[in-house]
Order: C-alpha cells, then sequence, then structure tokens
C-alpha cells in the first residue's frame, strides 16, 4: 500500500528545500554568466556575512541597521574582490581564477574569524518554525517563507536587469563580453556590480541558511548543496538554478527515503549528483545552459 | 620537454640528466642519514605522496585537458585497494598489491571519467566530485573495505618487500622516494609517446584532435585510468607510508582541492611543477605556522595565529596566480635564465630536464 | 694577545653559563597538546584545551604542581586534521618528559594508537576513542577513560529505562537512532541492536549523510515511524539541524536524546528556541558553582593567566570536560609518584599511574570536584574506570542535570570489548597480558 499522503510530504518538504540551494546557486551563476568564474568563495562569503550579521545583533545593534550595516560591508567586500583579485587575473583561464576564489575563501573564512571569534551563534529572523497541516500534509512556515524571500530577490533582481542601465550592459556583457568590450562597456563597472549582487544574495542566502543551521564554520558547506544544481541547471542560467535547486531537493529527498534504504540510507550525498549527472548525458549544457558550439 | 626529441640512449648521457641525477643521488645518499626523523615523516614522506598524486592530476589536467575534483577519492581507493589485496591474499608479495591497487583506482577512474565523454570545463569538474562523495560513502558504509573494523579505520601493515623491511622513517622514506621515481619515469616515458602527444591534442583543441584522427573516447579514458592509477599509488604511499593509520574522512574534499592547488600552484603541464607545487603546499605552512609561533607565539594565542596564517596562505595564492598565472615552475625557470644568462655553457645545458 | 685570550675566555664562560641556564627547567613534566582552535569544530577545542590548561594553571600556581614538579605544556593546532595532529606529533614527541596524549579527536587518536604504544606513552582518549582499548590487556598505552562508545550507548538506554520506570516497560517501546554518516556514527549500531534483543524494544537507525545540514528526509521518516525516543547520535552542525527539523515535524524535543558529542552549548545555542528541553548524556556536570572552578576563577582567571577568552564560558561543557580531563591527568602523575618519586617521569611510569587511577567520591570530594564528576576505577585491564554518566537538560540558556549518576551496564558489554581485542591483537601479534606484573612489551 503506497502512501501517498507521505509521499507528498516528502515532495513539498525536498521542493521547498531545494529553493534553500537555489539561494546559493543563484550568486554562482551571478558571476558565472558575466566573468566565467566559478566562484568557490561564495560559500565563505555566506559565512562573513552571517556572521558579521550576528556578531552586531549580538552587540545589541538594531535588526535594519545590522542588517544595514552588514549590506555595506558585503558591498564593500564585493567591491574589493573585484579590484584586487578579478582584475589583475582578467583573460587568465578558467581554472586559475576558480583557484583564486579558492585563495579568496581561505582568506575570507580567516578574517571572518578572526574578527568575530569561533564561537557558535543562533540566529532568530523572528519567524516562529512551527508546522501547520494541509489537507493532512506538513508544511514548514519557516520553508514557506524561505521561499518567498528567495522569490522577491530573484524578481527584483530580474526588474533590475530589466529596466536598468547597468542591468543591460550585465545582459550585454553575459552575451557577448568581446562585443560588450567593443561599444565602448566599461567592463570593470559591470563586474563590481555582479560581485556586489553576489555579496547581497550571500548575506541573504547566509541569513536563512543560518537560521536554520545556527551560525558557525559549517555554513560555508552549503555550496557544496548548489553544485549538482549548477550541473543540472546550467551554470548560466537564473532560471535554471531555480529550476534545478527546486528538482534537486525534491528528487535528493525522494530518493534517500525511497531508494535509500536499499543501500543502508545516506546516498543524499551523492544521489544529487548521480542524478544531475544522468540528464546531462541527455543534455550536455544542463536545463538552461548556453550551448556550445565547437569550432575548427 | 620543449627539447627536440632525441633517441633516447644518447639522451641518458647527456648532461640534461644530470640535475636530475644529481638530485636523486642527494636524496638517497645523504637525506636519509643526515635528516631528522621529523624531517622524514612530517615532511618529505607526505611531499613524496602528494607530490605524486599532483603528477597523476597534472597528467590529466595539465596534459590532457580534463579537470577532476575527485582525486581524493582515488587516493582513497589505492589506499584502500591496497590493503585489502594485502589482507585477503597473503602469499601476494606487496609490490604486487601495490600495483593491483592502482589498477583498481585505474578502472575506477575510467568509470568516473565516463562523463567526460559528453562534458567538459566545469561541467565535468563539478560532475566528479560524484567520484568524491560516492566513494567516501562506500567506504564507510561497507564495513568490508576496512575489514569490519567498527571504525571504518585500517592500519596498515609494515612495508616489506622481497624480504626488505622498510621500518622507521628512513625506511619508510627510502621506500616512497624509490616508488616515486619509478613511477615519475615511467610518465616521463609514457609523455613522449604518441599517447602524450594525443593528451597534448586533445587538450588544445579538442575537435581539430578528431580531425586529426584522435581517438578521443580512448584517449579520455585513458587519461582519466592511467592518473587515476598514479593518484592510486599515491594513495597507498600515503595511508602505508606517511600516516599508517586511515580512516575514509581523511580522503575528502579538501584533499582534492589540495592537489588541484598543488598542479596549479606548480606548473600546468609540468612534471616539476607537481613537485614544486607539493613543496610549496607541504612546507610552506608548516615553516609558516613555525615561524609565526616563534615570533608572535608570546603575544598572540595559537587560534589567533592559526587564522593569521591562513589569510596569508590565501593571499599568497592569489598572489601568486596574478604574479605568475602558469605557476612557480615559470617563476623558477625565469629565474633560472636570468642567472644562466651568465654561466658557462656546459652548465646551462645541464640544468634543463 | 692576552686581551684576545680573555676576551675567548670571557666568551666561553658565557656560552657555558647559557647553555647551563638553558635546561634549567629540571623536574618538568610535558603535555604535548594537539588542540584546534580554527575550523569547524573550533568551539570544542577552545573549551576543552582551555579547561585543561586552566587546571594545569590552577597546579601550577597553588600548589608549584604535582610533588614539585612543574606541569609544562605546548600547543600545535591540527584544525581537528589526521594529518596536522600526527605532524604536531611528530614535533613534539621528543620534547622531554612527556607525560601523555590528549587529543580530544577519534581520528587523530587512531593514527597514534601504534605510534605511542612504539614509544611507549599513554593516549588518554576521555570520552571517545576505540572501544575495544578499554581491554588494558590488549592496549596498555590507550585509556578511554570515563566512557566509551558502547557504555555510552548502554548509559542512554539504561536512562531511557529509567524515564519509563524500570527496563521491563522497554519492551512496548520504539527508539530511533539518528547517526553521523561516518564511522563514528556507525561503531555503536550494533550495541544498539544487541540492547533492543536484550530488552525487547523495537529499534531503527537512520543515518543522516555527513555534514547533516539537512535532514528533512531522515525526520519525515521518523515522523512516520512514531518512535518513543529519538537518540542524536550526532556530530558538529548535525546536532542543530536535527533539533530545529525535530521541531518542523512536530517531534517533541524531551525526548530526543544526545549522546556524548551532542552535549555541548555549541550543539544546542544555534538551534534556538527548539533545543528548548533536550536531554543529553554527560560525564561531567556543567556550570561554575564547584569548589575547583571557584580556585580558577579566583587563582588562575585572578592572576589575569586564564585561558578562556571569554569568561561567560567558564564553566561550559567542554570547559569542564578539559578540566576533569586535567585532574585525571594530574592525579595520575600524583599516583604515579608515590611510586616511582617525585621527579620527571617516563611515559611509561605515567602509564603506571593511570593504570591504579582509582579517586572515589570521596577523592572527588577533596579535590572540590564533588558532583561535577562521579569518581573513576582504572586498573590494568580495565582502561575506562567504569565512569558514571548523568543526563542534562538545556533550558535555553544552560544545562540542569536531570538524573542520577547512572552506571552503564559493564558486565554485559566486557565480553563484546574482549572479543574485539582479541580479534586486534591476533591481527597485530600483540602480546596479551595476562597480570598487572607482565612486563609491558609491543
Amino acid at each position: 500500500m503506497f502512501d501517498y499522503q507521505f509521499f507528498i510530504e516528502v515532495l513539498v518538504g525536498g521542493l521547498l528545500s531545494g529553493v534553500m540551494y537555489s539561494l546559493v546557486a543563484i550568486g554562482f551563476v551571478l558571476i558565472y554568466k558575466t566573468s566565467g568564474v566559478l566562484n568557490f568563495a561564495q560559500g565563505a562569503m555566506l559565512l562573513f556575512a552571517a556572521l558579521t550579521f550576528v556578531s552586531l545583533a549580538e552587540r545589541g545593534v538594531p535588526f535594519w541597521l545590522a542588517l544595514g550595516t552588514t549590506l555595506v560591508i558585503m558591498v564593500a567586500l564585493g567591491v574589493a574582490i573585484e579590484r584586487t583579485v578579478l582584475r589583475p587575473l582578467v583573460n587568465q583561464s578558467p581554472m586559475t581564477l576558480f583557484m583564486a576564489t579558492l585563495g579568496l575563501s581561505y582568506v575570507i573564512e580567516g578574517a571572518a574569524q578572526l574578527l568575530w571569534g569561533t564561537q557558535v551563534h543562533g540566529l532568530n529572523l523572528g519567524i516562529d518554525d512551527v508546522p501547520f497541516e494541509l489537507g493532512g500534509v506538513l508544511i514548514s512556515q519557516f520553508d514557506l517563507f524561505a521561499a518567498a524571500i528567495a522569490g522577491a530577490l530573484v524578481t527584483a533582481f530580474a526588474l533590475f536587469f530589466r529596466f536598468t542601465r547597468t542591468g543591460l550592459a550585465f545582459r550585454a556583457v553575459a552575451d557577448d563580453q568581446f562585443a560588450a568590450l567593443a561599444i565602448g562597456l566599461r567592463l570593470p563597472r559591470v563586474w563590481a556590480a555582479v560581485w556586489t549582487a553576489a555579496g547581497i544574495v550571500a548575506l541573504v542566502a547566509g541569513l536563512l541558511w543560518g537560521a536554520r543551521l545556527g551560525v558557525q564554520f559549517s555554513l560555508s558547506l552549503v555550496v557544496l548543496k548548489a553544485l549538482p544544481v549548477l550541473v543540472l541547471g546550467g551554470f548560466d542560467s537564473v532560471t535554471g538554478a531555480i529550476v534545478g535547486g527546486v528538482l534537486i531537493g525534491a528528487i535528493e529527498k525522494l530518493a534517500e527515503v525511497y531508494v535509500g534504504p536499499f543501500f543502508g540510507g545516506g546516498i543524499e550525498a551523492w544521489a544529487a549528483y548521480v542524478v544531475a549527472l544522468g540528464f546531462l548525458l541527455v543534455r550536455p549544457s544542463g536545463l538552461f545552459g548556453q550551448k556550445l558550439v565547437e569550432r575548427v | 620537454m620543449t627539447r627536440p626529441a632525441r633517441s633516447i640512449a644518447a639522451g641518458w648521457l647527456t648532461p640534461s640528466y644530470l640535475a636530475p641525477a644529481i638530485l636523486l643521488i642527494v636524496a638517497y645518499g645523504v637525506v636519509p642519514f643526515a635528516g631528522s626523523d621529523y624531517l622524514l615523516d612530517a615532511m618529505l614522506t607526505p611531499f613524496l605522496a602528494l607530490a605524486l598524486a599532483a603528477l597523476g592530476l597534472n597528467l590529466l589536467t595539465g596534459y590532457a585537458g580534463q579537470v577532476s575534483l575527485g582525486s581524493a577519492a582515488f587516493l582513497a581507493v589505492g589506499a584502500y585497494a591496497a590493503y585489502n589485496f594485502n589482507l585477503r591474499l597473503h602469499e601476494l608479495p606487496f609490490l604486487v598489491s601495490l600495483v593491483a591497487a592502482g589498477l583498481v583506482a585505474a578502472a575506477i577512474g575510467m568509470v568516473f571519467g565516463l562523463p567526460s565523454l559528453r562534458l567538459r570545463g566545469f561541467y565535468l569538474a563539478v560532475s566528479t566530485l560524484a567520484a568524491q562523495f560516492f566513494v567516501q560513502w562506500a567506504l564507510t558504509k561497507f564495513e568490508w573495505f576496512s575489514n569490519n573494523n567498527p571504525s571504518g579505520v585500517i592500519d596498515a601493515p609494515p612495508l616489506s618487500v622481497a624480504g626488505l623491511t622498510f621500518s622507521g622513517a628512513a625506511g619508510r622514506y627510502l621506500f616512497s622516494l624509490t616508488v616515486v621515481a619509478v613511477v615519475t619515469l615511467l610518465a616521463i616515458r609514457l609523455l613522449r609517446l604518441q599517447v602524450g602527444r594525443n593528451f597534448i591534442a586533445l587538450r588544445d583543441h579538442e575537435t581539430a584532435a578528431k580531425v586529426l584522427g584522435v581517438p578521443l573516447l580512448r584517449t579520455k579514458l585513458l587519461a582519466f585510468g592511467v592518473s587515476s592509477f598514479i593518484i592510486g599509488i599515491a594513495g597507498v604511499l600515503w595511508a602505508f607510508a606517511y600516516l599508517r593509520t586511515v580512516e575514509p574522512a581523511g580522503f575528502n574534499l579538501d584533499r582534492s582541492f589540495e592537489i588541484l592547488f598543488i598542479i596549479i600552484i606548480g606548473g600546468l603541464a609540468s612534471i616539476r611543477g607537481a613537485f614544486l607545487g607539493a613543496a610549496f603546499m607541504v612546507v610552506f605552512p608548516l615553516l609558516l605556522s613555525r615561524l609565526g609561533a616563534a615570533l608572535l607565539g608570546d603575544v598572540f594565542d595559537s587560534g589567533v595565529l592559526e587564522m593569521s596564517q591562513r589569510i596569508v596562505i590565501g593571499a599568497l595564492i592569489i598572489g601568486l596566480l596574478i604574479a605568475e598565472p602558469r605557476g612557480l615552475i615559470a617563476l623558477v625557470d625565469r629565474l633560472a635564465e636570468r642567472v644562466l644568462r651568465r654561466s658557462p655553457r656546459w652548465f646551462r645545458r645541464s640544468t634543463q630536464f | 694577545m692576552r686581551l684576545s685570550r680573555s676576551l675567548r675566555a670571557a666568551a666561553l664562560a658565557a656560552a657555558i653559563g647559557l647553555s647551563a641556564a638553558l635546561p634549567a627547567h629540571a623536574d618538568e613534566q610535558f603535555f604535548p597538546l594537539q588542540s584546534y582552535r580554527v575550523g569547524p569544530y573550533a568551539a570544542g577545542g577552545t573549551g576543552f584545551f582551555g579547561g585543561f590548561i586552566d587546571y594545569l594553571n590552577l597546579i601550577n600556581i597553588r600548589d608549584g604542581g604535582v610533588g614539585g614538579v612543574k606541569l609544562a605544556w605546548e600547543e600545535g593546532e591540527t584544525q581537528y586534521e589526521v594529518e596536522r595532529g600526527v605532524e604536531v606529533y611528530d614535533r613534539l614527541k621528543n620534547h622531554p618528559g612527556v607525560a601523555a596524549w590528549n587529543p580530544l579527536s577519534v581520528g587523530i587518536a587512531y593514527a597514534m594508537i601504534d605510534r605511542i604504544t612504539k614509544d611507549k606513552v599513554p593516549l588518554i582518549t576521555i570520552n571517545h576513542g576505540r572501544t575495544d582499548s578499554t581491554d588494558g590487556r590488549v592496549f596498555p598505552y590507550v585509556f578511554p577513560l570515563l566512557l566509551n562508545p558502547y557504555s555510552e550507548t548502554s548509559g542512554i538506554v539504561n536512562y531511557i529505562a529509567s524515564r519509563e520506570g524500570g527496563a521491563d516497560k522497554l519492551k512496548s517501546k520504539k527508539i530511533v537512532v539518528l547517526y553521523h554518516g561516518s564511522p563514528y556514527g556507525k561503531e555503536t549500531i550494533p550495541i544498539y541492536k544487541l540492547l533492543a534483543d536484550k530488552y525487547g524494544f523495537s529499534l531503527e537507525q537512520i543515518e543522516v549523510p555527513h555534514p547533516g545540514n539537512e535532514q528533512q528526509s531522515q525526520w519525515l521518516s521518523i515522523r512516520r515511524a512514531k518512535p518513543d525516543y529519538v537518540v542524536l547520535r550526532g556530530w558538529g552542525v548535525m546536532n542543530p539541524v536535527a533539533l530545529k527539523t525535530a521541531q518542523k515535524v512536530g517531534f517533541p524535543v524531551d525526548h530526543i536524546i544526545g549522546n556524548v558529542w551532542s552535549n555541548s552549548e555549541e550543539d544546542v545555542i544555534p538551534a534556538g528556541d527548539a533545543a528548548k528541553g533536550y536531554v543529553a548524556i554527560t560525564t561531567q556536570a556543567s556550570g561554575a558553582e564547584y569548589p575547583v572552578l571557584q580556585e580558577i576563577i579566583k587563582t588562575v582567571y585572578g592572576q589575569g593567566k586564564g585561558n578562556l577568552d571569554d569568561k561567560k564560558r567558564i564553566g561550559s561543557v567542554y570547559h569542564n570536560l578539559g578540566i576533569v580531563n586535567g585532574i585525571l591527568n594530574v592525579e595520575a602523575i600524583r599516583i604515579a609518584q608515590r611510586k616511582f618519586g617525585q621527579r620527571t617521569l617516563t611515559g611509561d611510569e605515567v602509564r603506571w599511574g593511570f593504570e591504579h587511577l582509582q579517586l572515589d567520591p570521596a577523592r572527588v570530594q577533596a579535590l572540590g570536584a564533588k558532583g561535577l564528576f562521579h569518581s573513576i576505577n582504572v586498573t590494568w585491564d580495565n582502561h575506562e574506570g567504569d565512569g558514571r554518566v548523568t543526563f542534562q537538560q538545556w533550558d535555553g540558556t544552560k544545562w540542569k542535570v536531570v538524573s542520577d549518576w547512572i552506571a552503564p551496564d559493564w558486565a554485559f558489554l566486557r565480553p563484546i570489548i574482549e572479543k574485539s581485542a582479541a580479534a586486534y591483537a591476533a591481527e597485530h601479534n600483540t602480546k596479551v597480558r595476562t597480570s598487572d606484573e607482565t612486563p609491558v612489551s609491543q
């Protein structure tokens, strides 16, 4: 006898968890799309943002002021990274850039802990996480809230890129860097804007994940959850990041509950990769990624 | 590798083999007697194991252009395979176990290399993470691999080959040195064969290589296989000569990144780069921490020092990449050239290898 | 000529004076510390090593050392990584007067067993480590003091039984064990099975993959299974996430019982209100009201020599574990000094001290630790020393003890431990000691 109610519960829980993965993945996509960098420091930035916010809040700074201050710091960090790391490395191979962001994550993690200490913190965003039932299916209030925030964030970015000059420049750069350069767009300015955006995403994701896990070193590990999402959705598609995240979340949970028992459980860690890979064998550039054209 | 090809027999006699020969003589003749246990056990043996792993990854990434983030998984496969061969087939000589472990790693590497047939770049890199997570999971999950040890930990038996027992810090170092020297030599030979040229063609332009008749499928899988074989052997050294007690958690993603760091910092597509990079990654943090403790140990507690070191290492990596994206080896070559311009001709020739 | 000769003589005298001054610390017992103050587990490391150092400082300042022998230590950062732990070991092992190693890391401890056995220096794995090293006949130098993973398991089941009103009441109950997907997490799987057979409760064991920052599917499965208790065998970030997700699926938090690596402030604070009412096992109570802690606050922190940056953490779970660890190490040295004399002891002599580390409740009280921990009774063949456990409940700001000192079922576990130790001895060709007097060899 198949328990449909339970199935739906797992599915819904997975979809909502997936939104949290999307949130991290979007930070990757923004930067990859414009500069071809797989920014592994996204996790460290997320940790840095959450730790800064929590430390300010614990020192008695009111919520909105702490949020504002952290935002300013993240923007400054984003611009500083662009200036000191990315600009000197322009035109280097993607691998070199990837390694540079790994080095960057060392710097940010070290700095975050040096500044704020290694203590773990609780983070309360003021949303009760008591579940409610909808037709016998358990739904988490916090997850719904997180999904709403993620939705708002994506909408805001979409509007920004649609209706502002910087947004237009961003899209031009994403489409064709050289053409954008040829018509006189200033790439560094666009990159600075993108790193700022990535900083904001890191802040939002850091706060939401921080509220779920507590603010501590392990927060930087959530990037690993975003990687299969990127493979599935495409490294250069915001839509892909969202759809991919939700799909990965659902698949992961369903696999763990229904397939896991045959292997003794704990398959979540790699199940997402296997599914994403299987999909890629059919479509090598992901759900929404740009198709590569080969020339000799 | 930039020299014009010449016959091997003649190659052996030229002075261009002088520098590595001198290095080997020092490594065999002086280091084991002059070096302290600490130098051998805590620095040189892990350096050798990591350098070999980096060499393996460099064949795949540097020469054949396929990025992998799963190196630590193949280290683990090598270590656990050798352990099980040794445990379950007592009569098997250790060297056979060693090679067999490399072959198992090669087979697993080829399986996880399959996606390379359709994917490239970061898509491929991220999909090799599947190997990373799957292998760690399997080694933890199935207790058979660790001989039902409740903690999944394996204790390596003492090293002995043909009646010779390599015990003590010097013995383990010499064993590692020999394995690394032999495998490195084989790798250099391989790169000079058609296979090696196919690797480079594949890296430089896949479609063009195909047009020129390079068998893409075979070459890619071979690159994964050879690379994993070498990394697997490095895993045996890591487990049997260096740590001697390993658990699956030791072969985590950080280790994979470390190996990737080594080849990028050292220099892609360079045998010497793997060694230089490994020396940097193993020795430099130790030196930095000792220096920090000696100079500032009284002022700050060890936590502050350690975090500052993390920042310094990260910044240094970025700085290096900016200063010389082609790695330490390019830096060293430039430096050597400047020095050599003012030295006699025979000496100049003897140092390029 | 004469001038230069007298200069040379002066230089020589200075050199001799210097070299005489250098090894001036004649009698000193050294603790190499493989601490971790950075990285994912830094919070636990700073607490534990902070407490350990605080207690060693107290002994030096208040008593001038142990029997006139000063205690010394040096830290080497490991970040909880085995390779770094081994590097620190190689670096510090030749320091004169090494008393014992205290890594507080399962991985590092495992990597050191062969090494310290060869060097004949004790390895202390308080509350953790290799279960079968309890058998001192096979592992002469390894001491999983107070508690090993098996007795922890038995202690937890005994506690649940006491809450239900007796072991016979367990029959109709269902327990889910949620374990970390690592060798550490899986170590107790067979013991839970054995205890389920013995007491007749039904059992389900569910794995959470490392690092455990997503547990939706596991907790939905738990919700479906409707257990009476969930035992949390967690690690790091897995613990707060488990508590939060439990709240999300509506599982009552006071029916979640944490194991010894899920019992600290760091495990509950990130979970916020979701942790209120959570119960966890411990071998040492938390809080600063015990005389020994008061003395540390007065003597050590009063002189500005306290190790914790944040004084609010004095009396936290890891800090108190470090202090208890300090007490056990110092008492082992004291006991060994009674036999071997008041001087710097060799590692092997300290081992003898640990093998006679018997602190009854009266002695514990005399040490100012009454209520902090119960007692210990280490013998040559029982290296755990029958530590009692107690259970503490988180009230949102601090831990409160909610049970008596409970004894695990040692007699039931001993044969299993001996069997495992015998297998180890066979695999490693280790000679099994047959009495206290058997000379220790490899």
